[in-house]
């Protein structure tokens, strides 16, 4: 099938502002991923087209951008899986609220900079055990912090929240993702500290519930549970 | 004029390699990293299965069997004092990252969990001995965030998105090496004392691959340019179960979990090709079990793939017949392979509980690399000649551990393990060492060739070149091999490397974040790799685990029990068998059964 894709463009070293980019492709299948797509109309159309990925199999977190407006890994959508037919367009975007660098690339670094300031780190809360083996942890208590694990700090989420937009300083949900890990790790012994900054103005409360972060989620994380769990922990050490 | 930087150690590479060596290095000496990605796109966090260490925790294991069982696997022509490090130190690394917060899978008794992987056995009783550490199937997604998580805590210096493109030497000594600031296209010198590269595989040579685009063998060809050798590049595995027809992985945990390889008969083939441990021999093995499998028209439909059914009832049945206890639930495989469901429902649209997975051989893992000792050290011969300053780690390295073939797992052992000794080994080398002085204008050459790449104006895009060479070392130097097959490769990788220096087209002429011009250099990089590669191939005339050889089917140790030493001289490459095997532990060459 033909399908278009329009892609937001700007080129700090030629462009003034940003403009749309509109390429068409033949012979498209509906198992092809958008990155396949993307990837088709940098080598064969025009490499100047930039972006991030890496591993192409939604695992690195390298390719967050908007998909018909959604946050989604270009390497992770499918035709397919959103419904594309011949003669179609899709609409790609960088993610929002992070200064765009080229193209669909965009500064990643206030993003790190809110994940840093969580303590997104181990803190044994005791020593190592004298027999020189692992800590013990209960499959129960492995099980309370599995879903934070699998995040990927593509930015999903965080790029997705218009608290987030409203306001840079918001750490964003992402980075209590990554807290909420440590948090309910029993090993861990800085939950407390962990929690004092995620009080502050700038921290957990900037969420209002607005839920577009949980589908944003491409390793599908209950973001918004997680945000929950950790608001909830604030008010009990009150 | 390119900015420089000075720091005593530089890591090259922020995989579980790197990460581990800078976590050391940086405890007592002014350390970077410099990655072309943001670490966490590392493709160590596309490890699914499991890290290899005999903790015994589920039942008896030792370090011995973990040795023995991956100089088997080696098919004999892994070092058996590397094996010996390797066992032996994993299961102290595997604590120690247990340590540092990594969250495994735990068992009843709230230790960590252990599976079983193709080629692990007890070898007493020969049946396969659950040693893979295993966080559902992510362990390297967790042993990646764990170690930057690690490194954030350590507060080490990172040079996030900057592109090493060059090793400055000075004689014969390395002083430093240049990379591209990818945002700004600027160069940037960094002079240190140790360096050591961790920059993974490139397996992005094959047209199905299980590698991220992104592993380009960028270490590989800077080598050559720079007149130093690379080792056993002949033996690259393809692992036998990547999703028809994409290539991602499906682990190997997946038949450790008791799932089989199924025919278009409906036959549990490897029964005939591996009798003892059938779904679980050595990769090399089951990889050409399905390609014979597929030639005799037992594919799936008569189409290039198999089946690999991990559906309770199927497992349960085997499971049942071979009068094990065990069985597998629905709940299982939801539960211990969670990413292993998502891929194959949104890569293929299928549900492994409800259907079985398509799956054809893809190119996975380089055994080969940068010839080292078993202290992380670069070596320039056979002899092992050290280069003082100079390490590699990871999957670029060639210790060797892995010799002919890899078995499942220890690769992350293999980061963990010879990561820290790289780390520990700079450290240590730098309390005595100097910097060496930066010759005069060290970007001079690798500036010019980036220019060149930049204002490229010829008829062939990068994409045509990269087709070909993926096209014709898949169908050529893949699973099976030939003399003429493996010459034809290695004439139109010299043609394509001809194209891409005489008749390149870039669109991209600017600098700031060129992607167009820096995936042209990593072109010219597998190309460079593949030429190595293919060579290699061709002068060993036997076959020995990875590297198989229809004109010379045997192993043969008489004339070739030793490493595949590719050296570049004066611009060619030349192929000489001259580092021997180390037999230390005493395990004899035999054939192997699984
Ligand atoms: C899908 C998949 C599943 C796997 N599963 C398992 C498993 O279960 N068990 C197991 O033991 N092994 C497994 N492996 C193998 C194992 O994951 C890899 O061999 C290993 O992670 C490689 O780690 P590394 O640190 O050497 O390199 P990588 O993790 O690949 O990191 C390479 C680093 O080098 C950097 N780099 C590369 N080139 C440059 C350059 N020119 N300039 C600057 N930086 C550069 C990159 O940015 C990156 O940070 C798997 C591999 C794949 C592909
Ligand atoms: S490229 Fe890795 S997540 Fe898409």
């Amino acid at each position: 099938m033909k399908v278009t894709l329009r892609i937001r463009r700007f080129n700090p070293e030629t462009d003034q502002k940003p403009y749309w980019g509109d390429y068409t492709l033949d012979g498209v299948e509906p198992t092809n991923s958008v990155l396949e797509l993307i990837h088709r109309v940098k080598w064969e159309q025009d490499g100047t087209l930039t972006l991030r990925r890496s591993c192409a199999h939604g695992v690195c977190g390298s390719d967050a951008m908007r998909v018909n407006g959604v946050n989604r890994l270009a390497c992770k959508i499918l035709m397919d899986g959103i419904g594309v037919k011949d003669g179609d367009t899709i609409q790609l975007e960088p993610i929002l609220g992070l200064p765009v660098i080229k193209d669909l690339v965009v500064d990643f670094e206030p993003f790190f900079d809110h994940y840093r300031a969580v303590m997104p780190y181990f803190v044994p809360a005791t020593p190592p055990p004298a027999d020189g083996r692992e800590r013990i942890q209960s499959q129960a208590e492995r099980e309370v912090f599995d879903d934070t694990t699998k995040c990927i700090l593509c930015a999903c989420c965080t790029t997705s929240c218009p608290s987030f937009w409203a306001s840079g300083k918001y750490v964003g949900p992402a980075a209590i993702v990554q807290a909420h890990r440590f948090i309910f790790d029993s090993r861990d012994g800085a939950a407390k500290e962990r929690l004092n900054i995620l009080a502050e103005p700038d921290g957990v409360w900037r969420c209002r519930t607005i839920f577009n972060c949980t589908p944003a989620c491409p390793r599908d994380i209950e973001v918004t549970r997680a945000i929950g769990e950790v608001k909830l922990a604030i008010k009990r050490a009150e | 004029m390119a900015q420089v930087h000075q720091f005593d150690a530089i890591v090259v590479g922020a995989g579980g390699a790197g990460l581990m060596a800078a976590l050391y290095a940086s405890r007592g000496i002014k350390t970077a990293v410099i990655s072309k990605l943001y670490p966490t796109r590392s493709h160590t966090g596309t490890a699914q299965g499991g890290i290899g260490a005999a903790l015994g925790n589920l039942e008896p294991d030792s370090w011995e069997w973990h040795a023995f069982d991956t100089v088997k696997g080696s098919d004999y022509l892994g070092d058996q004092n590397a094996a010996k490090v390797l066992a032996t130190e994993a299961i102290d690394a595997v604590i120690e990252l247990e340590l540092m917060g990594l969250p495994f899978d735990r068992t009843e008794e709230g230790r960590i969990s252990q599976r079983r992987f193709g080629g692990h056995t007890n070898n007493e009783t020969k049946q396969p001995v659950r040693r893979a550490c295993h966080s559902a199937d992510r362990t390297g997604h967790m042993i990646l965030q764990t170690l930057y998580q690690n490194c954030i805590k350590e507060n080490v210096t990172f040079f996030d998105e900057f592109h090493v493109v060059d090793l400055i030497m000075n004689g014969d000594r390395p002083a430093g090496v240049v990379a591209v600031e990818i945002d700004s296209g600027e160069l940037h010198v960094f002079q240190a004392k140790a360096i050591t590269f961790a920059t993974g595989g490139w397996g992005r040579i094959w047209q199905t691959t299980s590698n991220a685009h992104t592993l380009t063998g960028d270490a590989t060809a800077i080598w050559l340019r720079r007149g130093l050798p690379l080792e056993d590049l002949e033996f690259f595995q393809f692992h036998p179960t990547g999703l028809y027809p994409i290539g991602v992985l499906i682990t190997e945990g997946v038949r450790g979990e008791g799932g089989v390889l199924i025919n278009d008969r409906g036959e549990r083939f490897m029964e005939r090709y591996a009798p003892t441990i059938k779904d679980l021999a050595s990769r090399d093995v089951v990889s050409r079990a399905i390609y014979l499998e597929i030639r005799d028209g037992r594919g799936i439909k008569g189409k290039d793939y198999v089946h690999l059914d991990v559906r309770p009832e199927t497992v349960n049945r085997y499971l049942a017949e071979a009068g094990e206890e065990r069985r597998l639930t629905a709940e299982d495989v939801i539960n211990k392979l969670p990413d292993i469901l998502d891929f194959t429902k949104t890569y293929a649209g299928v549900d492994p509980v409800k259907q079985p997975i398509p799956i054809q051989p893809t190119a996975h893992y380089a055994m080969g690399g940068i010839p080292t000792n078993l202290n992380a050290e670069v070596i320039r011969d056979g002899s092992e000649t050290v280069i003082p300053g100079l390490y590699a780690a990871g999957e670029v390295a060639c210790v060797s551990v892995h010799g002919a073939n890899r078995l499942g797992t220890n690769s992350l052992t293999d980061l963990v393990v010879f990561g820290r000794r790289a780390g520990q080994q700079m450290l240590d080398y730098c309390k005595n060492a100097d910097f060496v002085a930066l010759p005069d204008n060290p970007t001079a050459e690798v500036e010019a060739e980036l220019d060149r790449i930049r204002n490229a104006s010829g008829s062939v895009r990068g994409i045509e070149i990269r087709k070909k060479m993926r096209k014709v070392m898949m169908d050529h130097v893949g699973v099976f091999r030939t003399e003429d097959g493996i010459q034809k490769a290695l004439d139109t990788i010299r043609q394509l490397q001809d194209d891409f220096r005489n008749n390149l087209s870039i669109d991209d002429h600017g600098y700031r974040y060129n992607s167009d011009m820096l995936e042209a250099w990593e072109l010219g990089a597998l190309l460079d790799t593949a030429e190595a590669t293919a060579l290699a191939a061709l002068e060993r005339k036997e076959s020995r685990g990875a590297h198989s050889r229809e004109d010379f089917p045997k192993r043969d140790d008489e004339n070739y029990l030793a490493h595949t030493m590719i050296y570049s001289e004066a611009g060619k490459l030349a192929v000489r068998f001259d580092r021997p095997v180390d037999l230390s532990l005493g395990y004899e060459p035999k054939e192997r059964v699984y």
